[in-house]
């Protein structure tokens, strides 16, 4: 006759053995499509390019940075959403074009042309951007990112995506 | 090394005695009819997942709600399965509710010493009903809207104050954006908390009272 003790495991250790492995595959199967629920709008990207007319290159003052907007529609979740951006602009002899993104590569922020300081400003924490979009002074990593820009037949494009 | 994580744990927090009054309770022999009360809890608990979880999406105003909803089932990784599991969930609790409640009628376990426990579960279906039918409305689709207009019409025909009720349960006199929005209120916040305090006295009262034996045909 087996006694108790011979057992390799005792009932109840047989029991919450069992309860436990249900648990753990009920929660796998609920919690990994959980993971990818909750991320799910950051794996969506854009990804769509296309060149933009923004204006006759003539609008922009020669040697200095000209601000243009624009704006796109976007699908954010269940709706189509416009997005208005602004770009800075300056060409020299009205064929060549750099074209600014206008935001700070410290933190986002925007930044704006100040004529007077001959330099981009961001208010957020006074990151200070050259002509060239060069960083002069602050916290800012790196040069004002620029879009891939040309002039045709005097208009001004840029290329966009997402 | 479980161990000695756990016996470092219960030296300083003490839980060991607590999970033992709870899970090593003594219990008579009863039958399959007895584990509803687990099963309600448990239907409980993935409700308020799921709920937390499609909070994450869903806009409860009359020009969101239908297109955030539609785009948890059809755009969302995963959630048909979240709003799904909510859905089939909501309905399976109350019908699982409701057994728990006419097993404890039949095997006439509300009596003494257990009045307080039953008196809280019947506020607890009560409770779960109020969340069934707050949540109905929450996907702001033509059932969901008329059902609600029909439910909350009920409350209108009350004598004296039937019409200010309706027009309280409402937030006016139609079925408008005030009325999706303290549905939404209700439906996450008032009776969810409520439900959780209940439970807490309810399954207390559980621990403490033990549960009945099942009635014997000489008594």
């Amino acid at each position: 006759m087996t006694k108790k003790s011979d057992y390799m495991i005792s009932r109840r250790g047989f029991v919450g053995g069992i309860v436990g492995l249900i648990g753990a595959i009920m929660s796998t199967v609920i919690g990994l499509p959980v993971v990818g629920y909750v991320v799910s709008p950051a794996l969506k990207k854009g990804g769509r390019e296309e060149w933009l007319t923004l204006a006759p290159a003539s609008a922009a003052e020669p040697g200095v940075p000209t601000p243009f907007t624009f704006s796109r529609m976007k699908e954010v979740g269940w709706r189509r959403v416009r997005i208005n951006r602004t770009v800075y602009a300056i060409t020299n002899d009205g064929e060549n074009v750099t074209v600014f993104s206008d935001a700070c590569t410290h933190l986002s922020c925007k930044v704006h042309w100040d004529a007077e300081r001959n330099a981009f400003v961001c208010p957020c924490h006074n990151g200070v951007f050259d002509k060239e979009g060069n960083v002069v002074s602050g916290p800012p990593p790196r040069p004002l990112d620029r879009f891939e820009a040309k002039i045709e037949n005097d208009q001004l494009m840029i290329l966009v995506e997402g | 090394m479980t161990t000695r994580v756990i016996d470092w744990l219960d030296e300083r927090m003490g839980l060991l005695v607590v999970w033992n009054t709870i899970f090593d309770r003594k219990v008579p022999k009863v039958n399959w009819w007895y584990t509803l009360g687990s099963a309600s809890l448990f239907l409980a608990i993935m409700q308020a997942v799921t709920g937390i979880f499609l909070t994450i999406y869903y806009i409860p105003t009359p020009e969101e709600a239908y297109s955030s909803v539609e785009y948890i089932m059809s755009d969302v990784a995963f959630g048909w399965l979240i709003r799904g599991m909510h859905h089939w969930g909501a309905t399976l609790m109350v019908a699982i509710v409701f057994l728990h409640l006419l097993r404890v009628f039949y095997y006439g376990a509300y009596k003494y010493p257990r009045e307080v426990t039953w008196v809280t579960g019947v506020f607890l279906f009560l409770v779960t009903m109020g969340l069934g039918f707050t949540g109905y409305l929450l996907p702001w689709n033509q059932r969901a809207y008329w059902a609600t207009a029909v439910g909350s019409s009920i409350v209108g025909t009350v004598p004296v104050v039937g019409d200010f009720l309706l027009r309280v349960l409402r937030g006016g006199d139609d079925l408008t954006i005030l009325t999706l929005s303290r549905f939404f209120g209700v439906h996450i916040w008032f009776l969810p908390g409520m439900l959780f305090i209940l439970i807490g006295i309810h399954l207390y009262l559980v621990v403490r009272n033990g549960i009945s034996n099942m009635p014997k045909s000489d008594e």
